[in-house]
This record gives structure tokens, sequence and C-alpha cells, in this order.
């Protein structure tokens, strides 16, 4: 009677996959962010123009209204135009790529050197941990927006100086995170049980401390990712971000807010809820990945 | 008592601390930045008169030598004048920190009105349809991205339909010597969409705060004795199970006003609002360094007060914490 | 004590279920049992077994995902299921009270306690503020604590584990109560202020004819305090009878594993410095009950009859009074039975 596995007898990261698609709308925001991602991929396959090459772009075009076919090149601007001719379609598409390169790419890097700083400090223990996390709070403790400004000022604009920004603002969270995992893990018995066989300090940390901080750090990982998507976003938006020539979608809302008064919204609507899709997409996981990864932190 | 004046003295002491650290990072930062004379200078003086403007501006002495010229003025009360407006630059920042200061409390006040009832329905009611409802929408409300958020009300209410001012602060009226907005109908009308749209973000973050401290309320074993004692349902719902909830969120929501204050930055450069964050943003991209040190440090000692405050406040409500020497 | 009088609580067929992702719990599964005034009835079993939850039930503080869901509860004649919400109110620590286990988590932390004894006042009396207040130290001074208006100012973390219970008592005995039912009521506590306690219930309840469940999962507490004995196993009664008969002469296995396993009974019956006996097997899990006797999968009489309900009912074994559910109920069986 016996055939299949009962529930406990699947490995852990089955069982979370089985707990979070329990939730209908934490799945519906899977697969709304599966298809951003998919879209984002195949820009320049699913678009009818490349946004970003001048040549492409006719500005006799600009500022017109969703559904308007275009004059030259045969296709319709099924979104509109923004203010230099540009399809607000494929500009959205390939403005996601932007926002998730910088999203996810920010968030790795934090999270791989935050967690090793984090572990490092729980490793070392003493002053060396008292002098990370205070370092690591007085980041923590400073307004987001504000460093933000002032690091870009600094190294001026662009995608990769952008990432750098985030990176550095974000690390933190996940140093502060890992640390206090880690020293909950050391006291857990299995680790007195490990150490007492002989097993090297760092043996211990990678092979048995490591995958059971993974859980809280996927959680704040998903949440950082809409975070850098946002802050990225509103950087664009100051002017302080992407250069002009290769929007994000906050740019191409920025854009767009000169022609609001005149009630050309769609510049700024469609970039906006596209954002917003997308950001509330991720969201919608993270969340459900809290409420299914933290009780079993609890077990 | 004594207990806690000491107490108080070392967080004061404390925070003394960290506002120094920081005037000294944001210095050394900030000098690293750029140099401001080829901003305001412009490359049409000959060499003769930019070293003399450098000299004006103290701009030839050593590093250190401009940080102790800064500390000394600091202290005396002046952080230096703005290469921009030739004003003192602390006095700039004060004198537009009160609309930055309404706006983030009108919007701290709104999030709580609303945030908290609706929590406390949801963590009270978990399975209701409409509590699924809000946290749903609660999501939404902390994804949206708060310029873009600003900008569909703009073109919602202003533009299409004519309701609300787009930008702008509207008529003052003087209170304690400061000009406020809110004492005004203009001023209000003024007040409403940016302390709305600032408020969002809040708003969503605090119902699902309150619904989780609901929920671990509610269950402890002193919220059932409370209705075993017969009392009637209001009383154990606001004496009992909100009251606990509420230490906690308080602390919280202190902390929230200071980040507040700092994201103001985007919502004033939209709504034209002149407080102090529309200020920080012009002068960080015209370099203007006094502006941008006075204003750090003025939002230093901010957060240090509020976490102070904070602190002092929890020690306040929640007897556990404060009595503890007085056993 | 006349067999026509009403009896203070009588509880017929109670059901309540827990309705969980996991399945449908019956956590209180036909429980039937007779209170008169004065009487006191102690309600034992493991953790799971599902005597708090009764408890709960009759007081109408079963939360979700838990129900109701069938029998009678019948206070003084009325079936405390059928009343409306305010009406249940009304007798909720005015005339039916409970006490719960741990008295740290029973008052609530950031209150002074005379707050929570005015409230409790006010919610049956129109009485001024101050005039409750003068109740409150009234009822304390009555539990025997001293200097009464000083610890009403208190917090409850200020006093200690025996001095809160006592306030939790006496917040229950305010408007003096026909039923009390006490949840555990003193295993958060000392040994010593356990007894304590233990004797000052005994007073209140010869003084004052207040009907008592004392729930437990600790026989030789309410060996000295209770008239009648139930165990519960399961979410149901499995031996019920007076406590001489239950303590002297337990009928059903699972009686016996628990009296066996206490250290006083093995003095009482000669087997000093003989192995504790302890019951094999695990608590049972409500999701997989067996179809007929719950305590089968643990008990050394299985059979195969066993697998359908025993149900409760008194044998010629002992007087009609005494009750067991089970189909080889009978004296222990010699020393050949479970050990350690």
């Amino acid at each position: 009677m016996m055939a299949r596995k009962t529930f406990d007898e699947h490995s852990i990261w089955w069982r979370v996959g089985a707990d979070f698609l329990q939730s209908r709308v934490a799945v519906a925001g899977l697969v709304l962010l599966g298809l951003v991602v998919l879209a984002a991929l195949a820009a320049p396959w699913i678009t009818p123009q490349n946004p970003y090459d001048l040549m492409q772009l006719d500005v006799l075009d600009a500022r017109l209204k969703p559904g308007t076919p275009s004059s030259a090149a045969g296709y319709t601007y099924w979104l509109g135009t923004d203010g230099q001719g540009r399809d607000l379609y494929s500009a959205i598409v390939y403005g996601l790529r932007i926002s998730l390169l910088v999203g996810i790419g920010s968030a790795l890097i934090a999270a791989v050197l935050g967690t090793g700083v984090g572990l490092l400090a729980a490793y070392a223990g003493g002053k060396v941990d008292a002098l990370l996390m205070r370092l690591v709070d007085l980041l923590l403790s400073f307004p987001t927006i504000l460093m933000a400004l002032m690091i870009l000022a600094y190294v001026g604009k662009g995608v990769g100086n952008v990432v750098l920004t985030l990176v550095l603002l974000e690390w933190a969270y996940y140093a502060r995170t890992a640390r206090g995992q880690a020293l909950v893990e050391t006291r857990r018995e299995y680790v007195e049980a490990a150490r007492g066989q002989g097993i090297p300090r760092w043996r211990i940390l990678s092979g048995h401390i490591l995958p059971n901080c993974l859980p809280p750090l996927l959680v704040i990982g998903a949440l950082q990712i809409a975070r850098a998507i946002t802050l990225e976003a509103t950087l664009s938006f100051l002017g302080l971000g992407v250069p002009i020539t290769e929007p994000s979608l906050g740019l191409l809302i920025s854009n767009g807010y000169q022609y609001l008064l005149s009630n050309e919204y769609w510049i700024s609507f469609y970039p906006g809820v596209a954002l917003l899709a997308t950001i509330v997409a991720i969201n919608l996981v993270g969340d459900q990945l809290r409420d299914v990864l933290n009780p079993r932190l609890q077990k | 008592m004594i207990g806690l004046g000491a107490w108080l003295l070392r967080r004061l002491a404390q925070a003394a601390g960290v506002v120094v650290l920081m005037t000294l990072i944001v210095f050394v930062g900030l000098h690293a930045i750029g140099n401001p004379v080829d901003i305001l200078i412009g490359d049409d003086l000959n060499q003769q008169e930019r070293l003399q403007a450098i000299q004006r501006l103290g701009l030839d002495q050593p590093l250190w030598r401009q940080y102790l010229a800064f500390v000394d003025g600091a202290l005396h009360g002046n952080l230096g004048k703005s290469f921009v407006y030739q004003e003192d630059a602390i006095r700039l920042i004060l004198h537009r920190l009160p609309a930055t200061l309404e706006l983030a409390l009108a919007a701290l006040l709104l999030a709580v009105a609303v945030g908290v009832p609706l929590g406390l329905y949801a963590g009270m009611k978990p399975e209701h349809p409409l509590s699924k409802a809000l946290m749903a929408m609660s999501i939404v409300g902390f994804s949206l991205p708060a310029f873009w958020v600003a900008l569909m009300f703009i073109m919602v209410f202003s533009v299409q339909l004519g309701w609300l001012p787009a930008s702008g602060r509207g008529e003052t009226r003087a209170l304690l010597g400061v000009q406020w907005s809110w004492l005004t109908l203009d001023g209000l009308q003024h007040l409403v969409l940016p302390a709305f749209n600032l408020a969002l973000f809040k708003m969503s973050l605090v119902l699902r705060l309150t619904r989780a401290g609901v929920r671990e309320v509610l269950p402890q074993d002193f919220v059932k004795f409370a209705r075993a004692k017969g009392l009637t349902p209001a009383r154990v719902v606001l004496m009992h199970v909100l009251r606990n909830t509420l230490i906690p969120l308080v602390t919280v929501l202190g902390l929230e006003l200071g980040a507040t204050i700092a994201y103001a930055v985007v919502t004033e450069t939209i709504f034209a609002w002149p407080g102090a964050g529309k200020l920080i943003l012009d002068s960080i991209n015209s370099l203007d360094r006094p502006v941008v040190v006075a204003y750090l440090m003025v939002v230093v000692v901010i957060f240090v007060a509020l976490n102070l405050v904070v602190d002092l406040l929890y020690k306040l409500l929640d007897p556990r914490v404060r009595l503890e020497g007085a056993r | 004590m006349s067999a026509e009088e009403v009896p203070t609580l009588d509880v017929r067929n109670l059901q309540t279920r827990f309705h969980t992702r996991a399945g449908v719990l019956p956590v209180v599964d036909g429980v039937s049992f007779k209170l008169h005034r004065g009487q006191v009835l102690g309600l034992v079993g493991e953790s799971g077994s599902g005597k708090s939850v009764t408890g709960f039930s009759i007081m109408g503080l079963v939360d979700p995902p838990g129900r109701v869901e069938g029998g009678q509860v019948l206070f003084q004649g009325r079936d405390l299921l059928q009343l409306s919400n305010a009406e249940r109110r009304a007798l909720r620590g005015n005339r039916i009270a409970m006490i719960f286990q741990d008295p740290m988590a029973t008052l609530n932390p950031v209150l002074r306690v005379d707050t929570q004894m005015i409230e409790a006042v006010q919610a049956h009396r129109r009485v001024s503020t101050v005039a409750a207040r003068a109740q409150a130290a009234d009822a304390l001074a009555l539990m025997g604590i001293p200097s009464p208006a000083e610890r009403l100012r208190a917090y409850p973390h200020q006093l200690s584990g025996g001095m809160r219970q006592r306030v939790a008592i006496a917040i229950a005995l305010l408007h003096g109560p026909d039923l009390l039912i006490a949840d555990e009521p003193t295993t958060a506590l000392d040994v010593t202020i356990q007894a304590q306690i233990l004797s000052e219930m005994q007073k209140l309840v010869a003084e004052r004819g207040t009907s008592l469940i004392w729930i437990s999962h600790d026989l030789s507490v309410v060996a000295g305090l209770a008239d009648q004995i139930a165990v519960m196993y399961a979410g149901r009664i499995v031996e019920h009878g007076t406590v001489d008969q239950v303590l002297d002469q337990p009928l059903h296995p699972y009686t016996q594993g628990l009296i066996g396993s206490l250290p006083s009974a093995n003095s009482k019956t000669g087997r000093h410095g003989a192995r504790l006996r302890q019951i094999p097997g695990m608590a049972p899990n409500l999701l997989q009950m067996p179809a007929g006797c719950a305590f089968a999968p643990r008990c050394a009489r299985a059979s195969a009859a066993c697998a359908t309900m025993p149900e409760l009912a008194s044998t010629p074994l002992d007087a009609p009074d005494h009750q067991v559910r089970c189909f080889h109920p009978g004296p222990a069986l010699a020393t050949t039975a479970a050990t350690a």
C-alpha cells in the first residue's frame, strides 16, 4: 500500500516546492515572473524595433497614440511612442532587460559578498565580529536613497555604476542574516557532534552551516531583488541611473513626465505598469517563500 | 528611575559619537565627489581668478584642515555657506525642513489611520475573503514604484479630474513661528496628493505589521482569559489585543518616520514641494557641497534622535522592560 | 444532595472537532459526565487527550479551526451550546469561571493587576471603579495574599508564580461562580505552592459549594481533591467513577498504566524499589486512529475484539457507577505486564 512516498520522505526542496504551490496567488506570481523573464530574454525576437538603435527611430513618429501604425517601418505602435519616436512596447521589453539585469545581478553579487562577510563574522567571533556588525548596523541605519544619490554622484551614471551602488547598499542585509543564522546553527547539536568527530571548522561551515543559512537568505534575496529594481527605476527617474540612450523603465517614465499635462499619458503609464507587474510578481513569490520557509526554520 | 537616567546618558553619548563619525564620513566622501569650483566658476575664467575663487572658498587647504575648520564652524552653528545660494547652508535647510516634516508626518498619520484598523481586521479574521483581498492589495501597495504612482495621481486627479493641484505647497499660515500649510484649506489641498503618495507604501507595511502582530497576540492565553472573564468583545480587542500589538509597532513606526523623511526626496521633486528633499537633490547635482554636508548632518541628527526617542518610548510603554531593575 | 436535584453541570455526548488542512481531528469525541453542587471532578489524561478542549468547549472558548459540533452542555438545566454569544458572555466569569495553566501567560503582561481585576468586576456589575477596586482587594485578601493594595498596583511579572495563580483564581472567584474549571493550574508551579493552592481550592469548594473540574495529567494531584475521576484517552472517557473506585480498583489498562507509573503508587502496592512501569508506545495521532479501541495499539490485553469500539459501561467487577470502556477490563495483570 505504500508504493508512493509520504510527504515527509521527500527531500526538503521537494517539500518546499510542494508547500509553495499551495498558494494560488504565489503560483500566479511565479507564472507572471516567468513571463517577464522570458520576454526579457527573447527581446530581440519579439519586438519590431531595437529602441537603443538610434538609426531605427523616427523622430517624426514621436508621441503617437497607442495603436497608431508607424509611418515608415510597417508595424503598429501597439503602446504608442515616446518623445523620441521609440516604440513603447519595444522600449518596455528592452527596459525590462535592464531592470532584471540590474536587480538580479546586484542581488546575486551582494548576496555572495554579504554572506561571505556574515559567515566570516560568525566564524571569527570576538572583535572581528563586533566590528563587522557595527559596520553593518551603521550602513543599514542610514537611508538608502540618500546614500544611493551620493554614491552615484561620485561614480557617475551607467548601468555598471548602478549595480555597484546597489551592491554597496545591499550586502549588509545578507551579512546580518547570514551571521545571525550561522550563530543559531553553530549552537545546534549536530555542529557539536561534527566538531566532536574532529571535522575541521571550515568544512562544518561550508557543508553544514551554509546550506542551513540558505532559506532565510533566499527569502531576503527575493525581496531585495524587488527593492533593487525599484531603486534602479527611481534613480533612473531622477536622472542618476542609466544613460539616456538606453533607457530603463524608470527613465522612460521620467521622459513621459513632461507630456502628462498634455494628456499624453501612455508614455509614463505603460512602462509603469510593466514595472509594477514585475515587482508584484517578485514580491508575491518572495512572500510565499517566506511563509513556506519560516516554519521550517523552527522545526 | 536612576537606572533610566544612566541609560539615557549612555545613549546620548553613543548618539553623539555616531554623529561625529558620520560627519567625518560625509566630509571625506564629499570631498572625493569632485571639485565644485569647475561647476560654479566655469572655464572662461583665467587661471588667476580661478585660484582666487578656490582660495575664497577655502578649497586649497589640505583636507584635514578643511575638516577642522568645518568642525569649528559646526560647533558655532555654522556649517558653511551654500555655493549656489550664498546663504548659510544650515539656515537654508532649516528654512525648508518644516515643509518636509509636514509631509512626512501627514503621510505617517495617514498610513497609521488606514493601516492599523485594516490590519487589525485582517489579523482577527484571516480566512475572510476581505482579509485575503487586503493582503493581496498590500502586496501591490508596497510594490508600487512611488514615483510612478505620483505621476498617475497627478494625471488622474489634477489633469483629468482637476480636483487637486499638481504641484507646490499652497498657502501657509504661521504657528510657533513656522509656516505650515495644513492650517489653510488651500494648503491642505496641496498636501493631499503628495502625502497620500508617500503614505501608500507605509500603509501597506503598517497593515502587514499590524496583522502579523495581531496574529501573534491573539492565540495567547491572556486573550482567552480575558474572554473567560466575560469581557465584551470590543474590550478584549481594544484593551488586550490591540494594545499588546501596538507596543512593538510604535517603535517600528518611529523609525519609519526617519525613512519617510529621507524618501520624501522623490515625492518632493515630482510635486515641486519646497522641502529639504528637493534641495538636497539639486545640491547633489550642482555639487553644492556645504548644503549636502549640512543636510546629511541634519538627517543624521534626526535619525539618531528618533532612534533614541523610540527606544525611550519602548521602555516607557512596556512595563516588563521599564521595571527591570525595580524588583 | 437528592437525586432529583438538577446537576450543576450535565455534559452529554460532547463533540468538538478541529478542521485542519491535514484532516478533521475529533479532539473531543462523545464525552459525558455529571457534576453536582460542591462536587469535584478530576479530568485526567495525557496531553492531546482532549481534556483541555473539553474545558474550553464548556466555556465556549474553542478557537478556530476547532468547533463544538455535537452534544449538550447543560449548566443548571440550560444548554450552553444553544445560547447566544451575549448570554454566554453573561455567564462567563460570572457563574462559570476558568483558570489556566501558566499564570504568567494568563495575565496580560502590559496591564496592571488592578486594571485586569477591575475590568472583571465591571464586566458583570455596574459599580464604580473605586468600589470595584475595593472588591478586588477583598478578593485578593481572601486568597491569602498579603498587602493586597500594593499587589493591585503591580504588574504581573513583578509577582511570583504562585502569587500570580492566586490572582487568577481570585479573578475567577470574583462573582462567586457555581462552576470553576481549572486547567492544570498547578503544573507550572513549585511543589510546595502546589500543595498550598490545592488546599485552598479544597477550602473554597467546601465553603462555597462551587463545583470544580480539575483538569490534569497527573493523577496524584487530583487524588486528594476529587470526588469523581474521569480518565480521557484520544478524546474519549475510558474510565469513570468515584476517586476511590478508580484509584483503588482501576479497570482500564490505560488507567492502570497511569497509576503504575506513579512512584507513590508503587509504595502503596508494596512494590518499593521496583521498576517504574511505563506505558509503551506513543500518544495517539488523531489523524490516524484505528477503527476500534484507540488504546489497542499500546495495550497488552488487546485482542481481535478490540477492533470495534467498546462502549463506556459498568462491569460486574465493581459498582454500577464505576464505568469503563474496555472489552477486557479487570485488575492489573501480574508483574509480567508492561515493563519499562
